[in-house]
């Protein structure tokens, strides 16, 4: 995995500061326990020289004594300079591992400490994140149920990720898929998994990816919003979470996967947080299941406007905080790599808010309140793939470009084509993520990241132009993946429990028909 | 005794409320209501879909008033609530055959 492979050459260059590191770099990353091997030769090295120092540091004052001390002849004799230097050096042998020890606890606490930190902050964009930001668009009778689909999402992914998700996402070393060898987390603790974050415990990782599990299906709700039964959603949710998700996954992160970029992928395609896993994934899909469920009653004809865009806004809001720990969270490690992820982060968003506000400015005016939320969110989105590869300056014009695209794609495509995407996931979370996709490939760059090796070219501006053709096979084989895997799905569950509410029930609302209350009740 | 429904601009309920209390009016009843008439709607844009919203909020004043309250009443409304623009609203009168307060049964105009 390329996020372990960057951690890898932060932490050796803090730890092993030694003339021959630049040289063994790429060795080093090629095979995360290479470090661990090389790191002790090199400390074997460095106690040759120690040994040696304390042995003349030694005979310098046994030289000083006798000169000093002609009155007290008992003075130590030479004999015993030996065995001292022996002790001397035990004990520096001692102090040397226990220093090493306390160093590796060091890191890994603080390391542990931001990724548990993350791990929240990602569920936070779930709930109440995306509850709020999706539960405000829809009209007042559809608010709670578009919200329990997210809170529902947070309990079955995770017991199936605890049974097989995990394991079918991060074990075995295939290119599609990975194995059964964590199913029930087993080997799952508190020793790191060097493969994928050598430096907090496996359970922190763990944890931290199924948050982002929690997240992509619950994207997929903004297309089916308001005419999807419950039964029909959570039992899509599950599926498509092992089938469409879990292989993906695998496919960019896992080891051995056929578009991972550093841990032997045939396509290197450049994923830094979910572009293709979490965002084109979840769009596409999303785009299959409004084309399949079709338009919402009444729809285009009968007004649907959002019945409190105060919930969006504070939803909006607490992604784009949340966000943070899922792009700068991404760098597996509190290095300077989050920092730099953070930064990207923040700037695309900013940039896509002012774009899109600009955009609508022009079209229609004004700038409104739902626009510039939406185009933070769009700008997230697309420098997701790219935030740790690219620069500050790209990331601007990411989020840039992202503003401006997605909001064509909402207001002018959706119209031209006229499918019911009720809230947009594919207008932003699709065409977001493919943007960033491509344009990670564009302008990833090796003083970032330099994830194929000291030196070596990463993307477009450092003129390896053959990664935006990586980029392109991953994003068609993510598409592909998400349109075939969601239509066989779709027809599947709309076999066992059936997709859509009756008209009836979709006019009285899901709230009432699907769960029995309803959001407000404004005589109580 | 007369009964007055007066159509007016929610921006201009405080001042006309005062104005009524200045001039003897004790009891009113409000809603909050939504309607036009000639005034047009206006459009509201989200995500590039435009609403046309032609109903828009106003408040319904009612009350009834002894006869000799009448012109006084509608003059303090028409004074304080004309904004001058179109959707300032209507004043509707009509008569009323009795009035009877619950607490203790009186009736006409000193129920009111």
């Amino acid at each position: 995995m390329w996020k372990q492979r960057a951690y890898n050459l932060g932490a050796s260059n803090c730890l092993v500061p030694g003339k021959d590191w630049q040289a063994n770099r790429g060795r080093l990353v090629q095979a995360g326990r290479a470090v661990v091997i090389s790191y002790a030769a090199e400390r074997k090295e460095n106690m040759k020289h120690m040994v040696w120092k304390c042995c003349l540091l030694f005979a310098m004052v046994h030289a000083a004594v006798p000169l000093h001390a002609r009155q007290t002849p008992a003075a130590a004799p030479s004999s015993q300079s030996a065995p001292s230097a022996t002790q001397a050096s035990n004990s520096t042998n001692e102090k040397l591992a226990q220093l090493d020890q306390r160093v590796t606890a060091a890191q890994s606490s603080a390391d542990n400490a931001w990724m548990l930190v993350s791990a929240a902050l990602v569920l936070m964009m779930t709930g109440p994140g995306l509850a709020l930001f999706y539960g405000g668009l829809v009209r007042r009778k559809n608010t709670l149920a578009i919200m329990m689909q997210s809170f529902m999402l947070m309990g079955v992914i995770t017991v199936m990720w605890a049974l097989v998700g995990y394991s079918l996402c991060f074990g075995g070393n295939g290119p599609v898929i990975g194995g059964f060898e964590h199913a029930f987390l087993r080997g799952v603790g508190a020793e790191p998994n060097a493969d994928y974050a050598g430096t907090i415990p496996q359970m922190t990782f763990m944890v931290y990816q199924l948050m982002f599990a929690i997240i992509t299906p619950a994207l997929i709700t903004g297309a089916t919003a308001e005419r999807m039964k419950f039964s029909g959603t959570v039992l899509f949710l599950i599926l498509w979470f092992l089938v469409v998700y879990a292989p993906l996954a695998h496919m960019v992160w896992g080891k051995g996967g056929l578009l991972n970029a550093s841990l032997g992928g045939r396509f290197p395609t450049l994923d830094f947080a979910g572009g293709t896993v979490v965002h084109i994934s979840s769009g596409v899909s999303a785009l299959v299941c409004a084309l399949y469920l079709g338009k919402r009653t009444g729809f285009p004809k009968q007004p649907m406007p959002p019945h409190s865009l105060v919930l969006s806004f504070i939803g909006a809001c607490l992604l784009w905080v949340g966000w943070f720990g899922f792009n700068a969270g991404s760098a597996l490690a509190s290095s300077p790599l989050a920092s730099s992820a953070f930064v990207a982060t923040h700037f695309a968003a900013a940039a896509a808010a002012l774009s899109w506000s600009a955009a609508e400015w022009i079209k229609n005016g004004r700038a409104s309140a739902l626009g510039a939320i939406s185009g933070a969110v769009a700008g997230l989105v697309a420098i997701t793939p790219a935030a740790g590869f690219v620069a500050p300056m790209p990331a601007l014009l990411i989020g840039f470009v992202a503003g401006v695209v997605c909001y064509w794609m909402v207001t002018r495509v959706k119209a031209i084509f006229g499918y019911d995407d009720a809230l947009d996931a594919f207008g932003v979370h699709g065409a977001g993520g493919t943007i960033g996709a491509l344009l990670t490939g564009v302008f990833a760059s090796q003083v970032v990241n330099p994830i194929f090796g000291p030196g070596k070219a990463v993307g477009g501006s450092d003129g390896h132009w053959g990664q935006v053709g990586n980029q392109f096979v991953g994003v068609l084989i993510a598409w592909g993946f998400a349109l075939v895997g969601t239509l066989v799905l779709l027809k599947v569950v709309d076999l066992i429990t059936g997709l859509r509410v009756t008209e009836d029930q979709e006019i009285e609302g899901l709230d009432i028909t699907q769960h029995g209350e309803e959001a407000y009740n404004l005589e109580s | 005794m007369m009964k007055l429904e007066a159509i007016i601009q929610p921006s201009r309920f405080e001042s006309v409320k005062d104005a009524l209390r200045e001039v003897g009016i004790e009891g009113m009843t409000v809603t909050e209501v939504r309607g036009h008439g000639r005034q047009k709607g206006h459009t509201e844009v989200y995500r590039g879909r435009e609403y046309t919203v032609d109903l828009l909020p106003k408040l319904k004043l009612e009350m009834v008033l002894p006869d000799k309250l009448v012109n006084t009443v509608v003059d303090t409304i028409l004074k304080t609530a004309k904004t001058g623009k179109i959707g300032d609203g209507k004043i509707f009168l009509s008569r009323v055959e009795e009035a009877i307060r619950i607490r203790n049964e009186e009736r006409g105009e000193n129920a009111l």
